[in-house]
């Protein structure tokens, strides 16, 4: 059925429809309306499930570490400084192999105090062994938070999910949604290593140097499967319900000399650039990356590459635009732009384009840039 | 694309008129997305909210630079914020009012929807609601149809004053 929501309404429709029976968050802009109304679902009795409100999102993390362990679904979400409070825990989601699906509305870092969208907060869990997508629109949301369940708990990957949403640009916005009746998309979960209540036992007490990296090595073995899990959902979801997704979304690519990169809402805005190059006689096309990790393979053999970031590690570049080089053995225009919530519009995006300089780094709106 | 500014003050419904608006446009077999500007909002204070209106799925996020249509549910707000700002040319403002300002290159409706609201009893808090009234303006003017916007209303709402309120708008408003 077709209706207008938020962004951050289409992630609890989603979570509400794949039932885990466990939720534990705390609210936090602007993120607050995804755990409100699944609060409301389980308070008014349509979703069955253990809702846990607890004192931080450390805890929230831990909770549902604790749920996921004996074997159940479990959803979080958060933002920001919430991301950044549940750190040691999101590495014991990962390291203890437990599905959980987590939403990120991106959030700037304070100080200085800023609650607008930025990439940096979910880039500084990129090392931990979560699978990353970045999503554009309410739709996308919508049905990438049913995925991520099933890519989660597919027993050939078993690593956390995070689903990234641009914080108020998509998680406020209003835009069509048309949700489905997932059925059989989603299986029950069933994970191997869920401990026994009634038989308690302890594990992970102590791995030692001869087996530690063993366990890394197992991360990282079903980090490249889960390539493979998310191309096989995507597709049976594009058959089930006729939209289709990829670990990109490229846009005018196939003849094009330069393609822009960018990730969440300015990847979709960035199709509009691309039609204002194309009527200039620039050959550009747009590749939204959706996929962070794992990072997927990208076909840019003989062009040049525009990557905006919405992130930065300070005292080396664009987060993206590195992993582009290195992944790609490639020369990019970096631009930096977005932070906090920046406005950015389609006319600015079009003029990176025109004015690259290949291995520079622009940061847009910062005069006497050299 | 046709873009749309609405301007209230904080609690005064712009956001849910945004909404209203887009969920009418879709019932109309359009794409619509509506969106607020959030900065440091609070009660009684000027906010903006934007909807775009298109016959295919639309890209843009950014904020409404030149927009074809400026709504003011408030007209207080004009003493602060240049309600213009970036109007197209020949573009049209509406504007929550018993009288019509006159406007050098544009063209201006006015209702009162605030009367109107009142003769309805459509008050929340002490407040006449303006978000629901406001459609029947915007149906009158072609933005949406008569019955996408009752629609949208019955959707949001149960208290039929708001449908109401909206069709007394539509008779009432001289197009």
């Amino acid at each position: 059925m077709k209706k207008i929501a938020t962004g951050n309404k289409a992630v609890a429709e989603a979570v509400k429809q794949a039932w885990p029976r466990v939720v534990a968050a705390y609210p936090i802009t602007p993120q607050t309306e995804i755990v409100e109304t699944i609060a409301d679902y389980v308070t008014s009795g349509q979703m069955k499930s253990r809702y846990i409100p607890v004192e931080s999102e450390h805890s929230a993390m831990a909770a549902c570490i604790g749920a996921s362990i004996t074997g159940v679904r479990t959803f979080t979400a958060t933002s920001a400084h919430g991301l950044l409070y549940m750190h040691e825990m999101t590495n014991w989601a990962a390291g203890a192999r437990l599905p959980i699906v987590m939403v990120n509305v991106n959030r700037s870092l304070g100080p200085g105090w800023n609650i607008w969208a930025e990439h940096t907060d979910a880039m500084q869990e990129r090392d931990t062994g979560w699978l990353q997508v970045y999503v554009s629109t309410v739709q996308e949301a919508y049905d990438t938070t049913l995925m991520a369940f099933r890519i989660a708990e597919h027993n050939d990957v078993l690593l956390p999910v995070m689903v990234n949403l641009d914080g108020f640009s998509l998680s406020h916005i209003m835009q069509p949604l048309d949700t489905v009746e997932p059925g059989d998309f989603i299986p029950p979960i069933h994970l191997p290593h869920a401990i026994d209540t009634k038989n308690p036992t302890g594990y992970g007490g102590l791995t030692m140097p001869d087996q530690h990296f063993l366990f890394r090595w197992d991360i990282e073995r079903s980090m490249r499967d889960a390539g493979r899990v998310i191309a096989a959902t995507e597709k049976d979801f594009a058959r089930r319900f006729g939209r289709s997704y990829g670990p990109t979304e490229n846009y005018r690519c196939e003849d094009a000399d330069v393609i822009l990169i960018a990730m969440g809402t300015f990847g979709k805005e960035a199709e509009v650039a691309i039609d204002i190059l194309r009527k200039e006689g620039i050959k550009a096309g747009s590749m939204r990356l959706r996929w962070f990790r794992p990072f997927p393979k990208l076909d840019l053999a003989g062009k040049e590459v525009v990557v905006i970031d919405r992130d930065y590690s300070f005292g080396y570049g664009g987060i993206v635009a590195g992993e582009i080089k290195a992944k790609n053995h490639c020369e990019v225009y970096s631009v930096i732009a977005g932070l906090g919530g920046q406005e950015v519009t389609y006319d600015d995006m079009a003029e990176f384009v025109r004015t690259r300089r290949m291995g520079g780094e622009f940061w847009f709106g910062v005069t006497g840039n050299v | 694309m046709f873009e749309i500014r609405i301007h209230s003050r904080g609690g005064q419904g712009g956001v849910t008129a945004a909404r209203l608006l887009a969920m009418a446009a879709l019932h109309d077999g359009k794409y619509a997305t509506a969106c607020p500007f959030y900065g440091a909002e609070r009660r009684g204070a000027p906010v903006v909210s934007f909807v775009r209106i298109d016959d295919h799925p639309i890209k843009v996020y950014s904020q409404i630079r030149d927009p074809d249509l400026v709504v003011v549910l408030d007209a207080s707000v004009m003493e602060t914020v240049d309600v213009l700002h970036g109007l197209k040319k020949g573009g049209r403002v509406l504007i929550n009012s018993a009288h019509r300002p006159e406007f050098a290159g544009y063209t201006t409706f006015n209702v009162d929807l605030t009367g109107i609201a009142l003769k309805e009893k459509l008050v929340v808090a002490g407040s006449p609601i303006l978000n629901t009234p406001v459609l029947g303006a915007l149906a009158k003017m072609g933005i949406v149809s008569v019955d996408s916007a009752k629609t949208a209303i019955r959707e949001m709402f149960t208290d039929e004053r708001n449908v109401k309120a909206a069709e007394a708008t539509y008779v009432e408003m001289s197009a």
